[in-house]
């Protein structure tokens, strides 16, 4: 991995996990995901941003509610699929309750108060190239890997 | 009428949606932590998440955009905001802190609420109560001043 090493102050060298690594079930549940967000666009009218789709639950206009729940609704059924073929998906929550909470609070407010997430700045803004959406992708990348760092490598160290 | 193919179709699509977060083991937090320990032992399966999503979306909102409106007849109803403001960046960089703490973002923990999992179930009330506060907040803001300034999420 040396040759990959560069000048950037934080991590010199990064080491990839290959046991980890899935990169076949990754891309495919990316296009996956892109095939969503095409049913939302091309059949609704609408960015699969789900902090927004949510979001806008709290601020309620007539003909506007239905769909939002709806998508909702699908994310949550989701995994209900894979619990009935037999493959339940894996979800494995280090966090503890009190960390969840604050976590979940500031998620809420920063998601809306940014204009987005993982899914409507990351995936949809930044497929349409949107300079917004690609500057608040790097921003939200950013800060997730100084936190996991300050977390797991300053902290727990 | 209208309202129930548009909710069939978001129906299809949180579920399409969902169903990619599992098979991409997006709505594991454990494996997005994964990616975002840089410093650790590197896990880059989340990039290849986006880049399958977002190859695929291009396509959709090139087609999407040469159209006044959906094939349901739904107008397009697409973010038109240019600005990189303060409030981009600002809530951004905090959503990342969020992120970071534990591994969920709002689809992921709205899956892992599906999943039964009652860690999920916490992260998924306070997200809403957060979600709740901003709203109410800015109703307040915008009491004042003219024309409250609709942003799309």
């Amino acid at each position: 991995m040396e040759r990959f090493a560069t000048n950037v102050t934080l991590p010199s060298t990064v080491t990839i996990d290959w046991g980890s690594f899935t990169p076949a079930s990754a891309a495919i549940g990316g296009v996956v995901i892109g095939i969503a967000v095409t049913i939302l666009v091309l059949l609704n009218g609408r960015v699969a941003g789900i902090s927004g789709i949510v979001g806008g639950l709290f601020r309620p206009a007539p003909g506007d509610i239905a769909w939002r729940l709806a998508f909702v609704a699908g994310l949550i059924v989701a995994p209900l699929l894979f619990v009935v073929a037999g493959e339940p998906p894996t979800v494995i929550v280090d966090a503890d309750y009190p960390t969840l909470v604050i976590a979940g609070l500031i998620v809420g407010i920063a998601t809306r108060y940014g204009g987005g997430c993982t899914s409507g700045h990351g995936v949809c803004g930044v497929s349409r190239l949107s300079p917004r959406s690609i500057v608040a992708t790097l921003a939200f990348l950013a800060s997730g890997f100084v936190t996991v760092f300050v977390i797991r490598h300053l902290i727990a160290a | 009428m209208k309202n129930g193919a548009y909710a069939a179709s978001a129906f299809a699509a949180g579920l399409v949606f969902g169903s990619g977060l599992v098979i991409s083991g997006m709505a594991n937090p454990a494996k997005v932590l994964g990616f975002l320990d840089l410093a650790g032992a590197w896990d880059p399966s989340l990039a290849l998440v986006m880049a399958g999503a977002v190859a695929v979306a291009a396509v959709a909102f090139a087609l999407a955009g040469s159209r006044a409106s959906t094939m349901l007849g739904a107008p397009l109803a697409l973010p038109a905001t240019r600005d990189i403001d303060r409030r981009l960046v600002l809530g951004s960089l905090a959503f990342g802190i969020g992120w970071g703490l534990v591994g969920f973002c709002p689809g992921p923990a709205l899956v892992a609420l599906g999943a039964g999992k009652l860690k999920a179930i916490a992260f998924v009330a306070a997200m809403l109560a957060g979600m709740l506060a901003f709203e109410r907040v800015e109703r307040a803001r915008s009491a004042g001043t003219p024309g409250p300034a609709a942003r799309p999420g």
